[in-house]
Protein backbone atom coordinates (compact mmCIF):
# COMPACT_ATOMS: atom_id res chain seq x y z
CA UNK A 1 0.00 0.00 0.00
CA UNK A 2 1.30 3.18 -0.62
CA UNK A 3 0.34 6.30 1.29
CA UNK A 4 1.59 9.72 1.99
CA UNK A 5 3.31 10.21 5.18
CA UNK A 6 1.32 12.08 7.64
CA UNK A 7 0.98 15.74 6.49
CA UNK A 8 -1.63 18.64 7.93
CA UNK A 9 -3.65 20.33 5.13
CA UNK A 10 -5.62 23.59 4.57
CA UNK A 11 -7.41 25.23 1.98
CA UNK A 12 -6.25 28.52 0.50
CA UNK A 13 -9.04 30.80 0.11
CA UNK A 14 -7.13 33.52 -2.38
CA UNK A 15 -4.20 33.93 -3.77
CA UNK A 16 -2.46 36.30 -1.00
CA UNK A 17 -4.12 33.69 1.79
CA UNK A 18 -1.86 30.80 -0.04
CA UNK A 19 1.07 32.96 -0.08
CA UNK A 20 0.08 33.95 3.75
CA UNK A 21 0.57 30.38 4.56
CA UNK A 22 3.58 29.77 2.49
CA UNK A 23 4.60 32.38 4.41
CA UNK A 24 3.53 31.58 8.43
CA UNK A 25 4.38 27.39 7.28
CA UNK A 26 8.14 27.57 5.71
CA UNK A 27 9.77 25.62 3.45
CA UNK A 28 8.18 22.26 4.64
CA UNK A 29 4.67 23.45 2.77
CA UNK A 30 3.94 22.81 -0.16
CA UNK A 31 1.38 24.05 -2.50
CA UNK A 32 -1.95 21.53 -3.83
CA UNK A 33 -3.17 21.93 -7.28
CA UNK A 34 -4.36 18.78 -9.33
CA UNK A 35 -2.12 16.48 -6.79
CA UNK A 36 -1.11 14.12 -9.83
CA UNK A 37 2.66 14.77 -9.79
CA UNK A 38 3.06 15.99 -5.81
CA UNK A 39 0.51 13.11 -4.12
CA UNK A 40 2.91 9.90 -6.17
CA UNK A 41 5.85 11.58 -4.89
CA UNK A 42 4.35 11.93 -1.53
CA UNK A 43 3.19 8.30 -2.07
CA UNK A 44 7.21 7.29 -2.84
CA UNK A 45 8.32 9.46 0.01
CA UNK A 46 10.42 11.67 -2.58
CA UNK A 47 8.20 14.84 -1.40
CA UNK A 48 7.11 14.87 2.11
CA UNK A 49 5.39 18.33 2.95
CA UNK A 50 4.39 19.08 6.52
CA UNK A 51 1.51 21.27 5.30
CA UNK A 52 -0.37 20.75 2.09
CA UNK A 53 -2.01 24.11 1.12
CA UNK A 54 -5.18 23.29 -1.40
CA UNK A 55 -5.37 26.19 -3.92
CA UNK A 56 -8.31 24.16 -5.82
CA UNK A 57 -11.03 26.79 -4.97
CA UNK A 58 -9.40 29.37 -5.99
CA UNK A 59 -11.62 30.29 -9.15
CA UNK A 60 -9.10 33.36 -9.43
CA UNK A 61 -6.28 30.41 -10.99
CA UNK A 62 -8.70 29.41 -13.75
CA UNK A 63 -9.95 30.17 -17.02
CA UNK A 64 -7.96 30.66 -20.62
CA UNK A 65 -8.11 34.05 -22.03
CA UNK A 66 -6.93 36.34 -24.66
CA UNK A 67 -5.00 39.60 -23.24
CA UNK A 68 -3.94 41.90 -25.87
CA UNK A 69 -1.24 39.84 -28.18
CA UNK A 70 -0.82 36.91 -25.30
CA UNK A 71 -2.61 33.82 -24.83
CA UNK A 72 -3.31 33.47 -20.89
CA UNK A 73 -3.50 30.21 -18.88
CA UNK A 74 -4.18 30.56 -15.33
CA UNK A 75 -2.31 27.92 -13.44
CA UNK A 76 -4.99 26.12 -12.05
CA UNK A 77 -6.23 25.30 -15.51
CA UNK A 78 -6.76 21.65 -16.33
CA UNK A 79 -5.13 19.11 -19.23
CA UNK A 80 -8.57 18.74 -20.87
CA UNK A 81 -9.08 22.28 -20.64
CA UNK A 82 -5.89 22.80 -22.75
CA UNK A 83 -7.21 20.19 -25.17
CA UNK A 84 -10.09 21.11 -25.56
CA UNK A 85 -9.60 24.90 -25.73
CA UNK A 86 -10.80 26.20 -29.29
CA UNK A 87 -8.75 29.48 -28.76
CA UNK A 88 -5.60 27.73 -28.33
CA UNK A 89 -6.39 25.54 -30.69
CA UNK A 90 -6.92 28.58 -33.15
CA UNK A 91 -3.68 30.07 -32.32
CA UNK A 92 -1.33 26.81 -32.18
CA UNK A 93 -1.97 23.72 -32.76
CA UNK A 94 0.33 22.49 -30.64
CA UNK A 95 -1.54 22.57 -27.70
CA UNK A 96 -3.77 19.92 -28.71
CA UNK A 97 -1.70 17.86 -30.21
CA UNK A 98 0.74 17.78 -27.19
CA UNK A 99 -2.24 17.03 -24.55
CA UNK A 100 -3.79 14.06 -26.82
CA UNK A 101 -0.54 12.44 -25.38
CA UNK A 102 -0.27 13.82 -21.96
CA UNK A 103 -1.51 10.74 -19.66
CA UNK A 104 -4.98 9.60 -20.24
CA UNK A 105 -8.23 11.51 -19.80
CA UNK A 106 -9.06 10.93 -16.16
CA UNK A 107 -5.50 12.16 -15.12
CA UNK A 108 -6.53 15.01 -17.77
CA UNK A 109 -9.57 16.04 -15.82
CA UNK A 110 -7.52 16.76 -12.67
CA UNK A 111 -4.00 17.83 -13.29
CA UNK A 112 -3.22 21.40 -13.78
CA UNK A 113 -0.71 23.54 -16.30
CA UNK A 114 0.73 25.41 -13.25
CA UNK A 115 0.98 21.86 -11.33
CA UNK A 116 2.96 20.46 -14.42
CA UNK A 117 5.06 23.32 -14.85
CA UNK A 118 6.35 24.10 -10.88
CA UNK A 119 6.65 19.86 -10.77
CA UNK A 120 9.32 20.74 -13.54
CA UNK A 121 9.81 16.94 -14.27
CA UNK A 122 12.59 16.71 -17.00
CA UNK A 123 10.37 14.71 -19.46
CA UNK A 124 7.34 16.96 -18.69
CA UNK A 125 5.70 17.60 -22.21
CA UNK A 126 4.21 21.44 -21.51
CA UNK A 127 7.84 22.28 -20.55
CA UNK A 128 8.61 21.71 -24.35
CA UNK A 129 5.75 23.52 -25.54
CA UNK A 130 6.39 26.61 -23.31
CA UNK A 131 10.06 26.46 -23.92
CA UNK A 132 9.19 26.00 -28.05
CA UNK A 133 6.59 28.92 -28.08
CA UNK A 134 8.53 31.20 -25.82
CA UNK A 135 6.25 31.61 -23.08
CA UNK A 136 6.39 33.13 -19.40
CA UNK A 137 4.93 32.55 -15.90
CA UNK A 138 4.05 34.88 -13.82
CA UNK A 139 4.94 34.20 -10.12
CA UNK A 140 3.82 36.12 -7.43
CA UNK A 141 5.05 36.47 -4.03
CA UNK A 142 4.06 38.63 -1.02
CA UNK A 143 6.72 41.41 -2.40
CA UNK A 144 4.44 41.62 -5.68
CA UNK A 145 4.08 39.60 -9.12
CA UNK A 146 7.52 39.08 -11.47
CA UNK A 147 7.36 37.14 -15.04
CA UNK A 148 9.82 35.26 -16.18
CA UNK A 149 10.68 33.73 -19.79
CA UNK A 150 10.00 29.80 -19.51
CA UNK A 151 13.15 29.55 -21.31
CA UNK A 152 14.77 31.10 -17.55
CA UNK A 153 12.48 29.09 -15.40
CA UNK A 154 13.89 25.50 -14.83
CA UNK A 155 17.17 25.67 -12.75
CA UNK A 156 17.45 21.99 -13.09
CA UNK A 157 15.51 18.63 -12.94
CA UNK A 158 12.60 19.25 -10.52
CA UNK A 159 13.94 23.10 -9.51
CA UNK A 160 12.06 26.15 -10.67
CA UNK A 161 12.62 29.79 -10.01
CA UNK A 162 9.60 29.52 -7.57
CA UNK A 163 10.93 30.24 -4.15
CA UNK A 164 9.42 28.90 -1.18
CA UNK A 165 6.79 31.58 -0.32
CA UNK A 166 5.99 32.21 -3.95
CA UNK A 167 2.89 31.08 -6.39
CA UNK A 168 2.50 30.65 -9.78
CA UNK A 169 -0.57 32.76 -10.80
CA UNK A 170 -0.58 32.57 -14.71
CA UNK A 171 1.37 31.41 -17.80
CA UNK A 172 1.55 33.24 -20.76
CA UNK A 173 2.17 32.75 -24.51
CA UNK A 174 2.64 35.56 -27.33
CA UNK A 175 0.63 34.90 -30.56
CA UNK A 176 1.56 34.81 -33.80
CA UNK A 177 -0.13 35.73 -36.80
CA UNK A 178 0.49 32.99 -39.73
CA UNK A 179 2.39 30.34 -36.61
CA UNK A 180 1.86 27.05 -37.77
CA UNK A 181 2.69 24.70 -34.98
CA UNK A 182 2.97 20.09 -34.54
CA UNK A 183 4.30 17.96 -31.73
CA UNK A 184 5.46 14.67 -32.21
CA UNK A 185 6.25 12.28 -28.92
CA UNK A 186 7.12 8.71 -29.01
CA UNK A 187 6.44 6.77 -25.71
CA UNK A 188 6.44 3.22 -24.49
CA UNK A 189 2.72 2.87 -24.26
CA UNK A 190 0.29 5.48 -24.20
CA UNK A 191 -0.26 7.40 -21.63
CA UNK A 192 3.30 7.23 -20.73
CA UNK A 193 6.27 10.03 -20.35
CA UNK A 194 7.85 10.49 -23.51
CA UNK A 195 11.26 8.32 -24.89
CA UNK A 196 11.76 12.43 -26.42
CA UNK A 197 8.93 14.85 -26.99
CA UNK A 198 9.91 17.63 -29.95
CA UNK A 199 7.25 20.81 -30.30
CA UNK A 200 8.10 23.48 -32.71
CA UNK A 201 5.88 26.58 -34.26
CA UNK A 202 7.54 28.10 -37.42
CA UNK A 203 6.14 31.35 -39.41
CA UNK A 204 6.92 31.19 -43.08
CA UNK A 205 6.28 34.57 -45.04
CA UNK A 206 7.56 35.39 -48.72
CA UNK A 207 8.48 31.35 -48.81
CA UNK A 208 11.00 32.29 -45.91
CA UNK A 209 11.41 31.48 -42.11
CA UNK A 210 11.05 34.66 -40.35
CA UNK A 211 10.15 33.19 -37.22
CA UNK A 212 10.23 29.68 -35.34
CA UNK A 213 10.98 28.12 -32.18
CA UNK A 214 12.02 24.36 -31.08
CA UNK A 215 11.26 22.67 -27.55
CA UNK A 216 12.63 19.11 -26.92
CA UNK A 217 11.90 16.91 -23.60
CA UNK A 218 13.02 13.73 -21.86
CA UNK A 219 16.64 14.60 -23.62
CA UNK A 220 17.85 17.05 -20.74
CA UNK A 221 18.40 20.03 -23.88
CA UNK A 222 19.30 23.06 -22.06
CA UNK A 223 15.88 24.85 -21.00
CA UNK A 224 13.99 22.53 -22.92
CA UNK A 225 14.78 24.22 -26.66
CA UNK A 226 17.11 24.04 -29.24
CA UNK A 227 18.51 27.74 -29.88
CA UNK A 228 21.09 27.31 -32.66
CA UNK A 229 18.67 25.20 -34.99
CA UNK A 230 16.41 28.11 -34.43
CA UNK A 231 18.91 30.08 -35.52
CA UNK A 232 19.76 28.37 -38.98
CA UNK A 233 16.16 28.63 -39.91
CA UNK A 234 16.03 32.04 -39.53
CA UNK A 235 15.75 33.33 -42.66
CA UNK A 236 15.74 30.09 -44.80
CA UNK A 237 13.34 28.35 -47.23
CA UNK A 238 11.90 25.92 -45.16
CA UNK A 239 12.81 22.95 -47.66
CA UNK A 240 13.44 19.70 -47.13
CA UNK A 241 17.49 20.36 -46.99
CA UNK A 242 17.49 23.22 -44.60
CA UNK A 243 13.91 21.19 -42.06
CA UNK A 244 16.88 18.06 -41.81
CA UNK A 245 19.85 20.24 -40.82
CA UNK A 246 17.88 21.93 -38.32
CA UNK A 247 16.88 19.22 -36.98
CA UNK A 248 20.64 17.63 -36.74
CA UNK A 249 21.22 21.05 -34.70
CA UNK A 250 18.02 20.15 -32.66
CA UNK A 251 19.47 16.97 -31.76
CA UNK A 252 22.80 18.10 -31.06
CA UNK A 253 21.39 20.33 -28.17
CA UNK A 254 19.91 17.07 -26.47
CA UNK A 255 22.38 15.57 -24.38
CA UNK A 256 20.15 11.86 -23.34
CA UNK A 257 21.32 9.53 -20.71
CA UNK A 258 20.01 5.53 -21.40
CA UNK A 259 17.81 4.33 -19.13
CA UNK A 260 14.61 2.01 -19.44
CA UNK A 261 13.02 3.92 -21.64
CA UNK A 262 15.60 3.12 -23.90
CA UNK A 263 19.51 4.56 -24.85
CA UNK A 264 21.16 7.61 -25.43
CA UNK A 265 21.93 7.18 -29.13
CA UNK A 266 18.10 6.04 -29.81
CA UNK A 267 16.76 8.97 -28.22
CA UNK A 268 19.12 11.53 -29.83
CA UNK A 269 17.62 9.77 -33.00
CA UNK A 270 14.56 10.58 -31.95
CA UNK A 271 15.16 14.52 -31.57
CA UNK A 272 16.66 14.47 -34.96
CA UNK A 273 13.44 13.05 -36.52
CA UNK A 274 10.67 14.09 -34.40
CA UNK A 275 11.93 17.48 -34.62
CA UNK A 276 12.20 16.85 -38.39
CA UNK A 277 8.15 15.87 -38.81
CA UNK A 278 6.93 18.56 -36.93
CA UNK A 279 9.23 21.48 -38.82
CA UNK A 280 7.63 19.80 -42.06
CA UNK A 281 4.32 19.82 -40.55
CA UNK A 282 4.25 23.20 -39.19
CA UNK A 283 5.80 24.91 -42.07
CA UNK A 284 2.77 23.71 -43.95
CA UNK A 285 0.37 24.67 -41.80
CA UNK A 286 2.06 28.07 -41.91
CA UNK A 287 1.94 28.03 -45.40
CA UNK A 288 -2.03 27.09 -45.57
CA UNK A 289 -1.23 23.55 -46.92
CA UNK B 1 -9.77 16.62 10.58
CA UNK B 2 -13.46 16.39 9.96
CA UNK B 3 -14.16 15.68 6.73
CA UNK B 4 -17.94 15.89 4.78
CA UNK B 5 -19.02 15.08 1.65
CA UNK B 6 -22.02 13.89 -0.45
CA UNK B 7 -21.38 10.54 -2.21
CA UNK B 8 -24.33 8.93 -3.98
CA UNK B 9 -26.19 11.74 -2.65
CA UNK B 10 -25.73 11.14 0.92
CA UNK B 11 -23.58 12.92 3.39
CA UNK B 12 -20.88 11.12 4.85
CA UNK B 13 -18.57 12.80 7.56
CA UNK B 14 -15.37 11.29 9.26
CA UNK B 15 -12.54 12.07 11.42
CA UNK B 16 -9.83 11.42 9.14
CA UNK B 17 -6.02 12.11 8.48
CA UNK B 18 -5.30 14.39 6.13
CA UNK B 19 -2.93 12.35 4.22
CA UNK B 20 -6.02 10.10 3.72
CA UNK B 21 -6.66 9.21 -0.08
CA UNK B 22 -10.27 9.51 -1.49
CA UNK B 23 -10.50 5.90 -2.85
CA UNK B 24 -9.73 4.62 1.35
CA UNK B 25 -12.44 7.31 2.50
CA UNK B 26 -15.07 5.88 0.05
CA UNK B 27 -14.47 2.16 1.53
CA UNK B 28 -13.36 2.25 4.39
CA UNK B 29 -15.21 5.32 6.06
CA UNK B 30 -18.23 5.66 3.41
CA UNK B 31 -18.37 2.03 3.47
CA UNK B 32 -18.92 1.70 -0.35
CA UNK B 33 -16.77 -1.30 -1.32
CA UNK B 34 -17.57 -1.05 -5.10
CA UNK B 35 -15.18 1.15 -5.80
CA UNK B 36 -12.25 -0.55 -6.14
CA UNK B 37 -8.29 0.28 -4.90
CA UNK B 38 -5.64 -1.20 -7.71
CA UNK B 39 -2.59 0.01 -8.35
CA UNK B 40 -1.77 3.19 -6.18
CA UNK B 41 -0.30 4.86 -9.13
CA UNK B 42 -2.65 6.23 -10.98
CA UNK B 43 -2.28 3.61 -13.88
CA UNK B 44 -4.98 0.82 -13.41
CA UNK B 45 -8.15 3.16 -13.09
CA UNK B 46 -10.05 1.12 -10.82
CA UNK B 47 -10.74 3.57 -8.47
CA UNK B 48 -12.15 6.14 -10.88
CA UNK B 49 -15.09 8.07 -9.43
CA UNK B 50 -16.65 11.14 -9.87
CA UNK B 51 -16.02 14.47 -8.01
CA UNK B 52 -18.25 17.34 -9.34
CA UNK B 53 -19.45 15.25 -12.38
CA UNK B 54 -15.65 14.67 -13.55
CA UNK B 55 -14.36 11.09 -13.68
CA UNK B 56 -11.03 10.98 -11.68
CA UNK B 57 -8.73 8.59 -10.06
CA UNK B 58 -9.49 8.58 -6.33
CA UNK B 59 -6.32 7.26 -5.23
CA UNK B 60 -4.73 9.98 -6.57
CA UNK B 61 -7.04 12.63 -4.76
CA UNK B 62 -6.81 13.32 -0.79
CA UNK B 63 -9.98 12.95 1.15
CA UNK B 64 -9.67 16.48 1.98
CA UNK B 65 -9.76 17.91 -1.35
CA UNK B 66 -13.36 16.43 -1.76
CA UNK B 67 -14.66 18.19 0.97
CA UNK B 68 -17.91 20.05 0.22
CA UNK B 69 -18.07 18.55 -3.28
CA UNK B 70 -20.18 16.06 -4.57
CA UNK B 71 -18.77 12.32 -5.39
CA UNK B 72 -20.29 9.68 -7.72
CA UNK B 73 -19.42 6.22 -7.20
CA UNK B 74 -20.19 3.20 -8.99
CA UNK B 75 -23.12 2.28 -5.98
CA UNK B 76 -24.72 5.32 -7.76
CA UNK B 77 -25.28 4.14 -10.83
CA UNK B 78 -28.34 2.28 -10.74
CA UNK B 79 -30.86 4.04 -10.79
CA UNK B 80 -34.91 3.56 -9.77
CA UNK B 81 -35.97 2.32 -13.33
CA UNK B 82 -33.03 -0.57 -12.81
CA UNK B 83 -29.50 -0.68 -14.16
CA UNK B 84 -28.10 1.80 -15.90
CA UNK B 85 -27.15 1.30 -19.69
CA UNK B 86 -23.63 0.40 -19.15
CA UNK B 87 -23.97 -2.04 -16.43
CA UNK B 88 -26.10 -3.17 -18.53
CA UNK B 89 -24.33 -3.26 -21.41
CA UNK B 90 -21.08 -5.19 -19.54
CA UNK B 91 -23.59 -8.16 -18.97
CA UNK B 92 -24.91 -8.07 -22.45
CA UNK B 93 -21.34 -8.11 -23.79
CA UNK B 94 -19.27 -10.16 -21.61
CA UNK B 95 -17.62 -7.07 -20.69
CA UNK B 96 -15.79 -8.80 -17.68
CA UNK B 97 -14.08 -11.67 -16.41
CA UNK B 98 -12.67 -10.91 -12.83
CA UNK B 99 -14.17 -8.08 -12.70
CA UNK B 100 -11.63 -6.12 -10.91
CA UNK B 101 -11.43 -3.43 -13.29
CA UNK B 102 -14.88 -3.08 -13.89
CA UNK B 103 -16.28 -0.06 -11.63
CA UNK B 104 -13.60 2.38 -13.10
CA UNK B 105 -14.67 1.06 -16.41
CA UNK B 106 -18.26 1.48 -15.71
CA UNK B 107 -17.73 5.11 -14.30
CA UNK B 108 -15.87 6.22 -17.09
CA UNK B 109 -18.17 4.55 -19.45
CA UNK B 110 -20.88 6.84 -17.90
CA UNK B 111 -18.80 9.59 -18.09
CA UNK B 112 -18.09 9.38 -21.45
CA UNK B 113 -21.76 8.41 -22.97
CA UNK B 114 -22.89 11.80 -20.46
CA UNK B 115 -20.71 14.04 -22.85
CA UNK B 116 -20.69 11.99 -26.17
CA UNK B 117 -23.65 10.05 -26.37
CA UNK B 118 -22.75 8.46 -29.84
CA UNK B 119 -18.87 7.66 -29.40
CA UNK B 120 -17.21 5.74 -32.02
CA UNK B 121 -15.06 2.49 -30.86
CA UNK B 122 -12.02 4.79 -31.22
CA UNK B 123 -13.60 7.11 -29.34
CA UNK B 124 -14.34 4.41 -26.14
CA UNK B 125 -10.91 3.15 -26.59
CA UNK B 126 -9.50 6.26 -25.85
CA UNK B 127 -11.63 7.28 -23.06
CA UNK B 128 -10.71 3.98 -21.62
CA UNK B 129 -7.02 4.34 -22.13
CA UNK B 130 -6.26 5.28 -18.30
CA UNK B 131 -7.46 1.84 -17.28
CA UNK B 132 -6.13 -1.87 -17.11
CA UNK B 133 -8.02 -4.80 -17.94
CA UNK B 134 -5.71 -8.04 -17.60
CA UNK B 135 -8.71 -10.52 -18.33
CA UNK B 136 -10.86 -9.26 -21.35
CA UNK B 137 -8.48 -7.77 -24.16
CA UNK B 138 -10.74 -4.96 -23.89
CA UNK B 139 -12.76 -5.90 -26.61
CA UNK B 140 -16.18 -6.83 -24.77
CA UNK B 141 -15.69 -3.96 -22.89
CA UNK B 142 -15.83 -1.88 -26.06
CA UNK B 143 -18.10 -3.71 -26.91
CA UNK B 144 -20.15 -3.42 -23.64
CA UNK B 145 -20.32 0.22 -23.74
CA UNK B 146 -21.07 0.77 -27.58
CA UNK B 147 -23.77 -0.95 -26.47
CA UNK B 148 -24.97 1.32 -23.59
CA UNK B 149 -24.64 4.05 -26.31
CA UNK B 150 -27.34 1.93 -28.53
CA UNK B 151 -29.84 1.84 -25.76
CA UNK B 152 -29.93 4.71 -23.90
CA UNK B 153 -32.13 5.08 -21.07
CA UNK B 154 -35.23 6.60 -21.73
CA UNK B 155 -35.07 9.44 -19.47
CA UNK B 156 -31.70 10.07 -18.42
CA UNK B 157 -30.81 11.30 -15.04
CA UNK B 158 -27.06 11.39 -13.79
CA UNK B 159 -25.61 13.13 -10.83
Amino acid sequence: MQTPAPTDYVRATSVSHAISLLEEHGEESRILAGGHSLLPMMKLRIARPEMLIDINELDELRGIRVDGDELVLGAMVTHREVLESPVLFEHYAIFRECEKVIADPLVRNRGTVGGSMCQADPSEDLSAVGSALRGSVVIQGASGTRTVPLREFHEGPYETQVEPAEIMTEVRFPIRPGAGSAYEKVERRVGDWPVCSAGVYVVVSDGLVTDCGIGLTAVSAEHFCAPAAEAFLIGKAPTEDNLRSAAQLAADAADPSSDQRGPADYKKHLANELTYRALVRAAAASQGA
Amino acid sequence: MQVSMNINGEPVTADIEARKLLVHFIREDAGLRGTHWGCDTSNCGTCTVWVDGEAVKSCTVLAAQAGGHEVRTVEGLEGADGLDPVQQGFIECHGLQCGFCTPGMLMTARWLLDQNPNPTKDEIREAISGQICRCTGYKNIVDAIHWAAEHPRTNEVTA
